[in-house]
């Protein structure tokens, strides 16, 4: 899982910078000269590619949501999406592992394919679509159970029962969290903070060992020295799943991500849809945007 | 006097004097029709407490009534034990169906679907019970005869609207995030019900069903129709053979026979009815405070 050794509180990651990446290039961040993770520290980015949207268009009833996004996103790697509210970010991230299907008028078009198989071909069972993408919301929701029970219930649903104590373990060392509670595991999650009750989120999520995490703003509810934390191990944890994260903070995609998808509403023909306006390498987005539109965007002319 | 002149004293003026004073009027009679409410149910126990406790004792809780209509002693042990019996029965059988009406309700049903299903529980609900206990004379006593099963029939279909209602109400209090957050884990919608919604729920569920359970056991129209004609003097355990004594019958009983010592005694029994349905209240109250405490920590 980890290959760093998860020892630090959450408190202590102010005092130092909150990862090597940003140490070497923007120690200060203003609040517009962006940061952005520097490609050379990484490993060499593998191109397998994971999801493959080709020209996906949202409906809800009649209303057309986001239209006309095709993107690739590659393993092991964190992909970002920004843009501002009502873009279709968080839509396009729900569909990639159909939490919208509770949504009785959602309608999907075009390809959304997953390691080559559609998504939304007829036979998937949208259970094992989960199963295999997890996802971590906008504000923490554990479970009214214990700490433990959190992690493990669904494992062991699942039929992963043996050596469950040590699957929990590993999934809260893994969400950097196992030094925090291990000495009350048996207590409520409800009586954490915020901050360590989404590194909870992320550690049950990870503990039925998913391939792929979606991030739905995960850090919106929280203080910036629990974001720190969170982003600090979404570093890691790239190392081992996919990672696609929605923010509305800039400097969160800028710190974290590999890949940078913009969206953006357009309203021309008097219709309010999301597109999808530029995605590249994270860099590109930042400095070097392709588009006006992102350009605008980045440096918070709009939005 | 076109404008208001703003630097005079700050006391009360023009009309709204009078609109102070209607305001201490209707903020007075709403309290006192609060208080009442207070009052009639202070009376009502007062009155039932001061003629029905003195009946009771250990031989009024333990004993079977006396052989002789007329005769001192004797308690009503077996229409305590007849009516435990029955609403036991009843709430066996309704808990479960009401419980599962809840979850289809509120997890399942579109809301096409969930809205004549809800009318159909509020029309159940406003059924008037001699309605019920006739319905169910008719279908199944006429030429069977009475048996407590029967009656429990009946008052289970009292209890199925409140059980489901209730249910509803706390599985519905479950936020969805956590519903979200157990699909996210690739966990199916019924075990996300099993293991998530209902457990917690389960204090509002627990709750509701002991406020049935209180209601139901001082229902008396269905026990008159349906499980009326017993010898009240022996104690029965065969639910499913014959009518059994139960504790509404044996006051209505008393109470009509006239005589004193009768109608002492069905103070008595009321007293002991009084008495278990403000405890199941109570209990009632301290699971809700309890589950609601749970659900948001510590």
């Amino acid at each position: 899982m980890s290959n760093k050794t998860q020892t630090r509180s959450p408190y202590s990651v102010m005092d130092e910078p909150h990862s090597e990446i940003d140490a070497a290039t923007a120690p200060v961040v203003a609040p517009l000269a962006i940061e952005v993770a520097d490609s050379k520290d990484e490993t060499p980015p593998s191109r397998e590619v994971v999801f493959d949207l080709r020209d996906v268009s949202v409906y809800y009833g009649q209303a057309l949501a986001v239209a006309g996004v095709s993107l690739e996103i590659h393993r092991n790697q964190i992909t970002a999406m920004i843009g501002p509210s009502g873009c279709g970010k968080t839509t396009i991230l729900r569909s990639l592992n159909r939490m919208n299907d509770s949504v009785s008028s959602f309608r999907l078009t075009g390809s959304c394919t997953y390691h080559g198989n559609d998504l939304y071909a007829s036979g998937v069972d949208a259970v094992e679509v989960r199963r295999r993408i997890g996802m971590v919301f906008q504000r923490p929701n554990p479970f009214p159970k214990s700490i433990y029970d959190n992690i493990g219930w669904a494992p062991r649903i699942l039929g992963m029962r043996d050596n469950l104590d040590e699957r929990v373990e590993k999934a809260l060392r893994g969400a950097a969290l196992w030094d925090e509670v291990k000495d009350r595991l048996k207590t409520s999650a409800l009586g954490l903070s915020g901050g360590q009750q989404q590194r909870l989120c992320i550690a049950r999520s990870i503990a039925i060992e998913p391939d792929v995490l979606l991030l739905d703003e995960p850090c919106s509810a929280l203080d910036p020295i629990s974001t720190a934390s969170i982003e600090d191990l979404m570093q890691d944890l790239k190392n081992d799943y996919t990672l696609v994260i929605v923010t509305h903070n800039m400097q969160q995609a800028a710190r974290v991500a590999e890949r940078t998808a913009f969206f953006s509403l357009d309203v021309s023909g008097g219709q309010r849809k999301g597109i999808l306006v530029e995605y590249d390498d994270t860099a590109t987005i930042f400095t070097r945007p392709a588009d006006k539109r992102t350009e605008d965007y980045v440096t918070g002319r709009f939005g | 006097m076109a404008s208001l002149d703003y630097t005079r004293p700050l006391t009360a003026s023009g009309n709204l004097r009078r609109r102070r004073v209607v305001d201490r009027l209707m903020r007075g009679a709403a309290t006192a029709a609060a208080l009442a409410a207070v009052v009639i149910l202070g009376l009502m126990v007062f009155a039932i407490a001061q003629r029905g406790g003195s009946q009771l004792s250990v031989a009024f809780l333990t004993q079977n009534p006396p052989e002789q209509l007329y005769a001192a002693g004797g308690g009503i042990a077996n229409a305590i034990i007849g009516s435990a019996l029955m609403v036991a029965l009843a709430t066996i059988i309704a808990l479960p169906i009401g419980v599962l009406i809840a979850i289809y309700l509120t997890e399942f049903a579109t809301a096409r679907a969930a809205g004549p299903i809800r009318l159909a529980l509020d029309l159940l609900y406003g059924m008037p019970t001699i309605v019920i206990a006739i319905f169910i004379l008719g279908l199944l006593v006429v030429g069977h005869g009475q048996t407590g099963f029967y009656a429990s029939l009946a008052l289970a279909i009292i209890m199925l609207p409140l059980i489901a209602r209730t249910t509803g109400e706390s599985l519905a209090l479950v936020p969805k995030e956590l519903r979200d957050a157990s699909h996210a884990l690739g966990i199916s919608r019924w075990r996300t019900t099993v293991g998530i919604t209902i457990p917690s729920a389960l204090g509002g569920i627990v709750t509701g069903t002991i406020l049935a359970v209180a209601r139901v056991a001082g229902e008396t129209a269905p026990m008159l129709l349906l499980a009326s004609v017993f010898d009240n003097t022996k104690t029965s355990f065969n639910i499913f053979g014959q009518a059994l004594p139960n504790i509404p019958y044996e006051i209505f009983n008393l109470a009509e026979s006239g005589g004193t010592v009768n109608v002492a005694k069905a103070w008595g029994a009321a007293f002991v009815l009084v008495v278990f349905v403000l405890i199941a209240n109570f209990v009632a109250r301290a699971l809700h405070h309890r589950s609601t405490r749970m659900m948001t920590g510590r």
